[in-house]
Formats: structure tokens, sequence, C-alpha cells
């Protein structure tokens, strides 16, 4: 049976028809919206590359049955950028080295973008490790990616003043 | 993954004695579709459900069945009457995690054990009466306590262990009527030959409760030891509460996680703190900090062990 699954992907409202209830967000995002930006990693919840916002929260796409979200505002990775702007994250990856390959990056970014919202880390290190530990770069790019959070945190602040 | 027809309940009536698996947060029982271990036909899917209030409760609270574990870490009545079931949440999963998995999803997930989670190796948890493939095999991270020949699994939830340890009940609705569980009861050892279910057909939990926890409120922890850091299960974990007045323990309560197939109360050495006297110098809090992720102290011992024996936190 054809469901149809309502979405507000980066800002546009979308109506999918969806002829099997076993996709995830993640698969719709990549298979049926061709938003591929959100990365498949494990596939399982442990690695984070699939990280998404789901109105406003970060969470793994790939454990999202996507027609349990019906309704659901979602942002990702492509809806950071105003234009040729870089949303403050993603410049701040750039400027720190915050990747090597840049497979899990678009999950560390949206996970970073929302530990920054949650206001609980600060400029903390440790805390931000704690804050990021739902997402694994395997090219252990951690030192950049601790950093790069930290000045965003710091830069987010300051245009926020 | 195999078909299953997808169902959204509106009523908690509707979702009561629906012939099918529980989908709240997803990400156990989607995580056990992917790898073949769970098969429902049908999904009925209760995230619609009345069911994310935290209510206040005879000094206690009351938990809805969907109230996701990073709103329950983050509640100011939780931080301020159960800083121990904080501080379990946050030593679990993943901020994304916690993020969408939900109270009732939190006390109903399955075993971690490795040869539960691969459908080709023999399990009485999964098919009674077909074997464990967990005697013999790799054990690090199996019962020492309450197992059976049939069964060696753990339970691998934190927050049901500082649920257990304060003494929660687990609110069940069934086809029949509503029934309540002491949380330290609701997950049933193994028999002879496998492991009961917890829930029967048709039942769905609603809430979870946790009376006044009086004067263990200030003194109370959950303590982790994993493999690493963080995002890791724990290979034993402990919840630990005691009431001090005029020196002596008056109260004590004590859960151990990771060590059983489910939160493991330790009434004999509850019993045995009653009446000693208060044996410790409490370590001075640090100011003004929220309970959200514990901290390294000033003095700090190794990475690999600080996030486990920090102090809370309030």
């Amino acid at each position: 049976m054809t469901q149809t699954l309502n979405l507000t992907i980066n800002g546009t409202a979308r109506a999918i028809a969806l002829d099997d209830p076993r996709a995830t967000l993640l698969d719709v995002l990549r298979e049926r919206i061709g938003l591929t930006g959100t990365k498949k990693g494990c596939d399982r919840g442990q690695c984070g590359a699939c990280t998404v916002l789901i109105d406003g929260r970060r969470m793994n796409a790939c454990l999202a049955l996507a027609l349990s979200h019906d309704g659901a505002s979602i942002t990702t990775v492509e809806g950071l950028a105003q234009g040729c702007d870089l949303h403050p994250v993603q410049a701040a990856f750039i400027r720190h080295d915050g990747f090597q390959c840049g497979y899990c990056t678009p999950g560390q970014i949206m996970s970073a973008i929302a530990l920054i919202a949650e206001g609980e880390a600060g400029l903390d290190p440790e805390r931000v490790r704690e804050g990021m530990s739902g997402n694994l770069c395997r090219c252990a790019a951690y030192a950049g990616i601790t950093e790069a959070v930290l000045d965003a945190t710091r830069t987010m602040k300051g245009n926020a003043a | 993954m195999n078909l299953f027809e997808y169902t959204r309940a509106d009523t908690l009536e509707a979702a009561v004695g629906a012939d099918g698996a529980i989908l709240a947060g997803g990400t156990n029982l989607l995580d056990l579709m992917k790898i073949g271990v769970a098969t429902p036909s049908r999904l009925v899917d209760i995230t619609r459900l009345p069911l994310r209030g935290i209510k206040d409760h005879d000094g206690g609270l009351r938990i809805g069945a969907m109230v996701s574990n990073a709103d329950l870490a983050r509640d100011p009545r939780i931080l301020a009457r159960f800083p121990a079931v904080a501080e379990a949440l946050l030593s679990g999963a993943s901020p994304q995690l916690r993020n969408a998995a939900s109270t009732g999803g939190n006390v109903m997930q399955a075993t971690r054990c490795s040869y539960f989670q691969d459908p080709l190796s023999p399990c009485n948890r999964r098919v009674a009466g077909s074997g464990c493939s967990a005697i013999g095999g790799v054990t690090r991270n199996h019962a020492v306590l309450g197992w059976s020949d049939a069964c060696i699994a753990t339970h691998p939830s934190d927050l049901c262990v500082a649920l257990a340890a304060f003494d929660a009940v687990v609110e069940i609705a069934g086809p029949t009527g509503t029934r309540s569980v002491p949380m330290a009861e609701f997950h049933p050892l193994p028999d002879a030959v496998g492991v009961p279910p917890a829930l029967a057909a048709g039942e769905v939990i609603t809430d979870v409760t946790l009376p006044d926890p009086g004067g263990m409120a200030r003194h109370a922890r959950y303590v982790k030891l994993r493999e690493r850091t963080s995002y890791a299960f724990a290979i034993v974990s402990a919840a630990a509460g005691v009431h001090v007045a005029d020196g002596r323990i008056v109260a004590a309560r004590l859960a151990l996680g990771g060590v059983a197939a489910r939160p493991w109360r330790a009434h004999a050495a509850e019993a045995a703190l009653i009446g000693q006297p208060r044996p410790w110098t409490p370590l001075p809090m640090p100011p003004r900090w929220p309970c959200r992720v514990p901290r390294r102290p000033a003095t700090m011992p190794p990475r690999s062990c600080w996030h486990s024996a920090s102090r809370c936190v309030r």
C-alpha cells in the first residue's frame, strides 16, 4: 500500500509517495529526494555519519523510520549555506582541517550545530569531545574537529551578541 | 529487513492489544530488524500517543513512556531529586540516540549479547531450546548473577539500573487491564530453557513511576566502568544512594548493572549499610555545575577513567 510522507526538508515542503514502509529517513533523503550530502556509514546508529536535525534535534537518520516522522521538519547539510556563505560551523571545519576524507563530515557538522544550540558544552574541550562522541571519524581528525567546534562556538556567540 | 505493515496508533486503546511490534524511538527495534533478529509482520507506531509528559507524583515522578532519554536527563526535577538517573542516562549511547530513544524503549531494549545479535548462532533467548552459543564462547560482557544454563546474557541499560535502585515501577496497559511491576523485577531471569517475555502479547508500557527519594536525593550517584571514555556499554555499573542523618546511614539503595539479565538490587549490601557511620568525607561539589556531562576533576585521573569516576554535578 502506498503511503504519503509529508516532510519539510531544508525549508521546502515535500510530499513523498512511499510504496515500501521499510524506508528510513536516510533512504528517503538520499534515494528519493537526491540529497546525498547525508552519508550512510554503518546504517546502525553507531557512526553518526547520517546525523540530521529532526525538528531541530540531532538524530541518526538511519534509525529513523521515515513514516514515523511524517510531518517533521528536517535539516540536512545541504540546508546550511546561504548561497556562497558557509554556515559558521562549515567555515570552522575548513579553517581547522576538521576532516581528511570528508565522509563523516556532514554528520559531524550537523552534530556540532546541534551541540552548540544545546548550549551545554560551552568552550570546554572535554565536554565538546563528549558531546561529539556519537560521530566517529576513521581518519581520526578529532583534534581539528574539536578546535572547529570550539571556534564556531565562539563565532556564533559573537554573532548573536 | 523483512517487509512489514506499518500502522500508527492514534489512541492508547488502539495500541493495546494490537498485533505487532511496538515502534517508539526505533533506535533498538530498527537495528534488530536490519540484522534479522527482529522480524515483526507489523509495526505499531506509538510516537503520537500522549505519553511524553513528566508529572509530579506524590513527591516522586511519573515519566511517560515516550519521554526521550535526552529530555529526561535534562528535566530539572530529575536533576534535583534523582541525579543518578540523569547520570545514568548521560553515560549511555550518544546525543543523537538519546534524542530519539524513549523511556519505554530503553526498558524494552534487547541484550547486546553478540550471539543473540547473530541470527545464525543458536540462542535460547531468540528460540527457546535452540541452545546458548555464549556458554563456552566469548563471555567477557556476560552475566555473573542470575544466569542459567540456558542464557547468560545481560541487560544493557544504564537507565534501568538507576531506576531499579530508586524503586521505580513500570506501569503497563494490556488487553485485560493495567498492572504495575517493580523495575528490579520487570526483566525475567532465564529459566532452564530460555527467557520468558517481560510483556504479554498486546501489552504496552505507558509510564515509569519513581517514588519520593526522601533524603537520598542529595547523595546519589551512577558510576560506570567501560572500555572507552564514552559511547560504550557498561562492563559493570552501579547506582547508589544513601540517606545520612546525624552522621549515620539511615537508608541505602544499591543496584548493579552489566551483571545480570536485569538490574540487580543488592539488598544485603543495602541492609549492611544501615546504621553505619558516614564513612567518608564528601568531596566539594563543583560550583554551579548543571548535571549535564560529568566533568574531569581538577586533580585528574587518566582520561580513560575520569568519566566513569567523576563526581556529580548539581
